[in-house]
This record gives C-alpha cells, structure tokens and sequence, in this order.
C-alpha cells in the first residue's frame, strides 16, 4: 500500500527548532515553563524541546511525560485496556506554565483527557499545547497555540508520525483511505 | 400372552456357557428355549440381527431414594430408568427415610414398590438403627419381611465390635453384609481422593489407606466370624488386592465395582480445561480414584476376582449439585450410562465383553443367593424369568441427561460420545423399553 | 519534496489483550498476561503518588466485594483499590446478608448481577467456590481468596514486589516456608512464579507439603519440595513465611507450635544462609514470634509492609484490566 511522505528527518529538526523559539518567546522567557509530552510520542518531542531550549537559552526546563489511557473518554467503549505506562511530572505545577506536547492534533480527546490527568498533578497557572501536525477535524472546542505544520485532511485518512526514539526514523506520512481500512 | 422369539442376536449366558448366534424363546413370561433356528407357531418374532441378547441385569445396589427424598429420586422414576438401562433386578440401599431397620418399615416399603416399581426390586436392610452406626436393626425381623442383604451404605459401619456382631449374626442368617468400607476418622473432612488433583484443587481428600485399611479390618472379621461379606463399590488397586488374596484362601467374600469408577478417574473432577471445573457430578463417595486404580479395577474384572458390576445409581436434586463442592451431595446417576460406558470400554479393549455380562448378571444373583429366591434369575435357562436386554454394540450416541428417565440429572458424562448401548428392553416376556433406531 | 513510496502498514499500536472474563487463579495467566497486569500495576503505583491518588477510569462500573470468611486487609485493598479508580463498591459479608438465611451461592451471585454488579470480588472458605460463581454470573469474578485453593491477586502482588527488587526473576529462587498443603497463597504463588521464569522451593513440615505439587515444575524439576528449611534457604533470592493457622496442632499435623517454630521459623540466623539481602516477605496477617521473628519482619530485608502497599496498585491494575476488557 501506499502513504506518502510529509516530512522527513530535517524538516522535522527545523520544525522543532521553530517551535522552540516559539515556546520561549511566548513565554517571555523560560520562567516557570514545564514541558509535558503525552506518551507514546509527545513525550520524546517534549524531551527535543527541552535540549533545544537548554541549546539555545542555557536553561534546563523540567520536562515530563504524562500518560493519558486513565483518562479517555472510551474506556468502556474500546472492549480492551489501554496500555498504561507511570506518568512522570518532574516538576511542581502549581503556578508554572505547562506546554503539553503531543505529536497530531485531531479530534481533541486525547488532549481534553492530558488536562484532567494534568490537573490531578496540581494547579498551573496556564496550560499551552503544543503540536507536530494539526490535521483538523476537533470534535472539541481546543485550539493548538504551537503547530508545527497545519496538514488538511480527509477524516478517512491517516497521520503517522515515527520518530527516531519510538520508530527508528523521523518521518510524517499520511496514509490513504484503503490503507487505513486494510 | 404372546410367546417372543428373539431371533437373529448374539446370545451371551455366562451362567450356561453361551456365546453365540443363537434364538431365545420367551413364554408365559419366561425362558423356554435357547438354540438355533428356532420355530414356534404363534410367536411373535423379534429381530435383533447385529445385537447381543443377555439375560436382564442385575444390579446389587442403587438408590431409591423413596422414601424421604422423592426430591432426588422415586421408586416409579429410578426403577423405570433402571429399565431403560437394563437392568430388570434391582436391590434398593437402605439411606432412606425411614430407613428399613424393621419389619414394619420393610413390609411398607414392599408395598411402595409393589405399587410403583417398573422392575424387580429387593430391599436392603440397614446393619444399624436409623443408619446411626450406634445400635444393631432388627435383622432377622428384617430379613424375614423380605432383606436380601445389610448395608449402611453412604456411611460405613465404623465400630469394629458393631461390625463383628452384624457380620456373626448375618452369617447365621445365611445373608450378605455389604460394606461401604471406609474409614470416617482418615477421610474426615475429604472431598475426593487424596492425591495429585486433591491438592492441585485444594481440597481436603479421602486416602486410598482409608478404604484399603477398613477392607483388611472387615475381611479379618468376616473371617473370624464366618459372615458373608460383601465389598460394595471397591476402588482401590490395594483394596482388590486384599479381596482377592482373602479368595484365595477361601473365604465367602464378594465385590462389587462401578461402572464409574471403572471409567473415570479423579481426573473427572478438575474436568477437561486448563482451568479446574470442580466438576460436583463427579463427586462420588467412595471417590474417584488414579487411573492406577482404574487399570486394576478392569484388571480384576477381566481376571474375575470381582463379582459384580454395580451401579451405585445415585440421584440428586440440582440444587444438591449446584453449589459449593465441599458441599455437594455425593453420587453419579448411572443407570442410563453404565450399559454404553461399559461397552465402550469393551469397544476400546480394555473390558471383555463376556466377563461384563457375567458381573451383571449370573454373577451377582448368584453372589447374593438371588437365584435361590427367583429362580434362574441372571441367567436364560428353562424357566428363568423372561427378562431380556438387547445390545447393540455398534450404537453412537451422546449423553444427554435431558432424555434420562431418573430425576437426577447429575453425571459427570453428559456430553460424552460412546459407542454401544441398550437397544431394547424386555421384562417378564414383553418388550418394555425400545430406543428408535432412525434408519437412513 | 513530496514522495509517494511503498512501506509497511504501521501496525496498531501494540494492543495488550486481556481475554479473562474472570481471574480466579494464576494458573491460566500466560507470561505476557502476568507482564500486563505488572506494567499496569507499575502506573497505578505511580496514580498512587499523585498529590489526587484517584482516577475517575471505572466511573460508572460497580464493584461488589462478596466476602464468605472473614477478611480485613483484603477486602479493604480491593474497596481502595475499586473507589482510587473510581468505581462504585458495595460489600457484602455473609454474616450481614441473605447468606445466612440459606441463599445459595448461586442465587446470590446472579441477584448480585441483576443489581448490575460489574465484577465480583469473592472471598470463601470452600476451595472453588469462585468457579461456581464464574460459571453462574456474566459479572467478571475476581477469586480474593477461596479455601486452601488459589489467591491470585496475593500472588500478582508479591510478583510485582519482587520485580521491584529483584528485576526479572529468570532464574531466581523463592523460598516458600510454612503450611504450604493449605495455603492459598503458596499455590498461586507457584504458578505465578513459574510463568515469570522464577523456581520455587515449598518447605515446611512433612505433613504441611503437597507432595504431588513438585511435578508442576516439569523435568527442570523448578519446583522443589523439601523439609530442611536449612537447605531451602541457600542461595535464596525470596523467603517468604506463611501465616501457621494454630488448628493444625489440634488436628495433630504439627506436634507444638515449640516444634514448629523451632524447624520453620524465618529470623535472622536462618536468613543467614540465603543470599545477601534476600527478600523477606509474608502474605499476612503475621504471627510474628511464630512463623516469623519479629526482627526478620521489621528487619531491612522485609517488604512486608510494600507488599501492603502494592496490593492495592496491583487490585487497581487488575480491577481496570477486567472492567475495560468486558465492557460491551
């Protein structure tokens, strides 16, 4: 089957670079700033978002992983578990500005299910969200404020983001509607 | 009457020797002729080509359970399951309530059993009051209205001294003691037999010592005292070999073996899925035992050291079933499997055909003098009663307890496929239980 | 710079399956099913550290604890457990229910689903009283207990607190002491330990061994049965004591608790011949002076009191992966 390349590995590099920039300059600075990827993908994205704001600022920014599968609003619906793995929120939030890091932004559940597991870690003082890809198609009123690339699609077709640290390669790929439905 | 000529079958009478394609000849309700080629004007003539013809079985102990658990079981219902399964005689254990421990309770219960019963039926006298193990029955008053045989069965008669005197005084009446025995003090809490499964499933489990014990206890008695002892239900290598060494020797000792525990082992219990069923059709007491003990028992039956096939038909209510295993009650409905486990097993070469129909039939009548009351009973001589069980050993079929005749539904073997079965029932010359056979 | 090119399908994101309508002994749990429940349990323990230690993920699903025989640190694991993930729980106890008026176990447990019990946390004195009520219910029943039978979910936890010592337990050696004939715990336990690669050595008194027991180690011979606890405990990696229940001395299995204590007791100077820092754990509740010194309990090397605390994380995991498996 057939899926076609988006991204590749530099592109990637220098999308990160951009949102980087991005986070601090929002941010005024890297003061109270904590970094949280979702699990499985935004969180080796949180981690390059952390390197690169050390790389550019000189700063170390707490970064974390958060585990949303307690959280879905289809646990009864699915007819398996999800997989469950700890979250790690290395830094106290209460007050602070968290970016939550995912790697495609669609419908928006998953990101409504990171602020209510968010939220049983403490009281931020704002939360930001960051993302890869912006594919469309929210069935909730959330809004990215970092996007990485804006990618229209069809609700049939898919977004595959692999990374080096989960997948071997950085890449995006949208997959066509037979290939989804194989 | 109409004169049945039974024509076409492989007659099997262990007791005259017979094996072979023969006709059978039944008048006025009895035996009159066996041979080959036989003619009788007016006859009506029943074809039983490619079917064994053995006299009726007879059967040293099942439960009735009338009176006092018509729940579990009726005279009218077991003994028509009893005819469907072949067997024409039948002796009741006495666990009932009342238990017939007297004259008064016995002649009642002969009239139960006049009024209701489909097949013959003896009585067993209880050895023990109410069955309470403390204090002799009446047992000549007893065996006077009719007992041909003493048994606690269900328990065993723990006291030595009880069990002496029963056997001493039973001697002089000339009648057997068939002993459930066990020991209650070894088994005391157990579930099923004590071993490899019984410790997988966590449950507390009856030793092979506690019967093999309690048979070398009773056969140094019944030697002292001259009784008539009589093993009921033997599932142990140890204990068979017990009985056939007190043989040997000489002594008036008789056994009986399941058709259960001849084809199940305590692996019945934890059933056949990785995960355990705690299978309480398969609680049984004296329990299930090793496939050891299974191999000896069809050994001894092969060899005949044991006399007769039993059933030990055991009904129960479901909800006697249907619950905890500790606590369910004991016992396998068996008249309407014992035919097809049997010659299944006969199919599968571990049973001899002609040393099966021996211990259902002459066997046992003779082991407990039956054939001194009716006379030719177990067996198609002139005169013998006109009783006839059809085989067909070819039959397939699945046990499905919802066609049993008996309210107890519980067996281990429901579902089971056997090869062999009861085709046709004849009591008292007429033909009185036929299964359909679908002709393609 | 876009190119279309052949490659694979991405496969689904590695999808555990549950296929357990009930858990009722460890015996049926393959090794990926016990890595399941373990990595769950490992984020429920963290779910447990959170300034809010409670998840809303059973909203909606009721949990009844059915207990048969008195039991205190395992019903009140299982309702923590139950409401940290948010589920509803009733208790029921057979002294304060219909039990007493005869129902039977059947009844109860199909009344139980008609009230729209989820799952069925069932603690009885009857070895495979559970598996009548698996039978009898669409509730998914979690066995916390039955006779002298099985106790899966002691046997999950105490698996999931020696992997946090000890890692993969390929190889190690748990040493299990007391009256192992009529432990619950013992035998989950051995088929637990045995699927996570581990072998086993069951010590105690003579008349306290399942002697039969020895052949589910296969020919490796992983699991071994002896009565010199001495020669048990060299090279053990886990000891772990079980609770000695004073009725055996009545029954005669053991002579005196003197002559029990004196062969079988776990304290320091038999700790001496395990390995360095060895586990010591017991399922609860402790005798302590009897099966166990009190300065072996309390010592650095127990984690007695982790196994406490890890019961609840493990009840959490396996209450989850059982809800969300079932659900229409």
């Amino acid at each position: 089957m057939t899926g076609e390349l988006l991204l590749g590995p530099d592109e990637i590099a220098r999308t990160m670079r951009r949102l980087a920039h991005e986070i601090v300059e929002n941010n005024h600075g890297t003061d109270g700033l904590v970094i949280v990827g979702l699990l499985t993908r935004g969180h080796p994205l949180a981690l390059r978002l952390g390197r690169l704001i050390r790389e550019f600022e000189g700063v170390e920014v707490p970064v974390g992983s958060l585990d949303i599968g307690l959280y879905r609003d289809d646990v009864s619906r699915r007819g398996q578990p999800t997989p469950l793995r700890p979250s790690s929120i290395p830094a106290d939030i209460d007050g602070a500005t968290v970016v939550l890091v995912d790697d495609v932004l669609f419908t928006g559940r998953s990101i409504r299910a990171a602020l209510d597991a968010l939220l049983d870690f403490g009281r931020p003082a704002r939360v930001r969200l960051a993302t890869l890809i912006d594919r469309g198609h929210r069935e909730l009123p959330i809004r990215p404020d970092f996007v990485g690339k804006n990618i229209p699609t069809a609700l049939v077709q898919e977004v595959q983001v692999t990374l080096k640290e989960t997948d071997g390669e950085d890449a995006v790929y949208v997959l066509n509607a037979e290939a989804a439905n194989d | 009457m109409t004169d049945l000529l039974i024509s076409g079958g492989r007659v099997i009478d262990p007791a005259n020797g017979l094996d072979a394609q023969l006709d059978v000849l039944l008048r006025d309700g009895r035996v009159s002729a066996v041979g080959k080629s036989l003619f009788a004007s007016d006859s009506v003539r029943y074809d039983v080509t490619g079917c064994i013809v053995t006299p009726g079985f007879v059967d040293l102990h099942a439960h009735l359970r009338e009176p006092g658990f018509e729940q579990k079981g009726t005279i009218a219902t077991e003994t028509l399951a009893a005819l469907r399964g072949g067997f024409t005689t039948i002796c009741a254990m006495p666990n009932t309530v009342p238990a017939p421990d007297s004259a008064p309770v016995v002649k009642a219960l002969l009239e139960r059993i006049g009024a209701d019963a489909r097949v013959r039926v003896f009585p067993i006298g209880a050895v023990t009051r109410g069955r309470d193990g403390k204090a002799l029955a009446n047992l000549a008053e007893a065996a006077g209205a009719g007992c041909v045989a003493f048994s606690d069965d269900g328990s065993p008669v723990a006291d030595g001294q009880l069990m002496r005197n029963a056997l001493t005084l039973l001697g002089s009446l000339g009648l057997p003691l068939s002993e459930h025995s066990d020991d209650p003090v070894l088994n005391a809490g157990g579930v099923m037999n004590e071993g490899r499964v019984s410790e997988r499933l966590g449950l507390a489990g009856q030793p092979a010592a506690a019967e093999v014990t309690a048979i070398a206890r009773n056969l140094a008695l019944a030697e002292a005292t001259g009784g008539r002892l009589h093993v009921a239900h033997i599932t142990t290598a140890r204990g068979l070999e017990l009985v056939a060494e007190a043989k040997a020797r000489g002594l008036a000792v008789t056994c009986e073996v399941t058709p259960s525990h001849l084809f199940l082992t305590e692996d019945a219990v934890f059933g056949p899925g990785p995960a355990p069923a705690y299978d309480t059709n398969a609680k049984i007491n004296p329990p299930l035992r090793t496939e050891a003990d299974r191999q000896a028992l069809i050994r001894g039956l092969n060899e005949g050291i044991i006399d007769a096939i039993a059933t030990d038909h055991a009904p129960h209510a479901r909800e006697d079933k249907l619950c905890e295993f500790d606590y369910a009650a004991p016992g396998i409905a068996c008249f309407e499997t014992a035919a097809g486990t049997l010659l299944t097993q006969v199919a599968r070469g571990e049973l001899d055909l002609v040393r099966v129909i021996a211990a259902l039939t002459a066997q046992p009548a003779r082991a407990w003098k039956l054939d001194a009351r009716v006379a030719g009973l177990g067996t198609l001589s002139p005169g013998a009663p006109g009783d006839i069980v059809i085989l067909d050993p070819a039959m397939e079929w699945t046990v499905d307890t919802r066609t049993f005749a008996t309210k107890g539904k519980n067996t281990p073997l429901q579902g089971t496929s056997l090869t062999g079965g009861v085709r046709a029932v004849i009591m008292g010359g007429v033909v009185a239980h036929e299964v359909e056979v679908a002709h393609d | 710079m876009i190119d279309v090119q052949e490659r694979p399908a991405p496969g689904p994101a590695e999808a555990p399956a549950w296929r357990h309508k009930d858990l009722l002994d460890t015996d049926v749990l393959s090794r990926a099913d016990i890595d399941l429940v373990m990595e769950t349990a490992d984020a429920m323990l963290e779910v447990r550290s959170r300034p809010v230690a409670k998840v809303a993920t059973l909203r909606g699903a009721t949990v009844v604890t059915l207990f048969y025989e008195q039991s205190t640190r395992t019903r009140a694991s299982f309702e923590v457990a139950a409401k940290a993930m948010g589920a509803d729980v009733v208790n029921l106890t057979a002294s304060g229910s219909s039990v007493v008026k005869g129902e039977s176990l059947v009844d109860t447990v199909r009344t139980l689903e008609a009230i729209g019990a989820d799952l069925l946390v069932m603690r009885h004195d009857r070895s495979g009283a559970p598996y009548l009520a698996a039978k009898n219910t669409k509730a998914g029943v979690i066995n916390g207990g039955d006779g002298t039978h099985a106790h899966p979910t002691q046997a999950l936890l105490d698996l999931f607190t020696m992997r946090r010592h000890l890692g993969a337990l390929d190889g190690k050696k748990v040493v299990i002491v007391g009256d192992v004939l009529h432990s619950r715990v013992a035998r989950s336990n051995v088929w637990s330990l045995l699927a996570a690669g581990a072998n086993v050595t069951l010590c105690g008194p003579a008349t306290l061994l399942p002697r039969t027991l020895a052949s589910a180690g296969g020919e490796e011979g992983r699991v071994a049965l002896t009565a010199d606890l001495d020669r048990a405990l060299v090279d053990a990696d886990v000891v772990m004591a079980l609770r000695i229940q004073k009725e055996r001395q009545a029954t005669g299995l053991i002579p005196s608790l003197r002559e029990y204590i004196n062969g079988y007791q776990v304290n320091a100077t038999r700790l001496a011949r395990a390995k360095p820092g060895a586990l010591v754990m017991h399922p609860g509740p402790m005798n302590e002076g009897i099966e166990i010194s009190p300065e072996a309990a309390h010592g650095l090397a127990s984690v007695i009191e982790e196994q406490v605390a890890n019961g609840v994380a493990v009840r959490m995991a396996v209450l989850y992966l059982m809800a969300t498996a079932r659900t229409k």
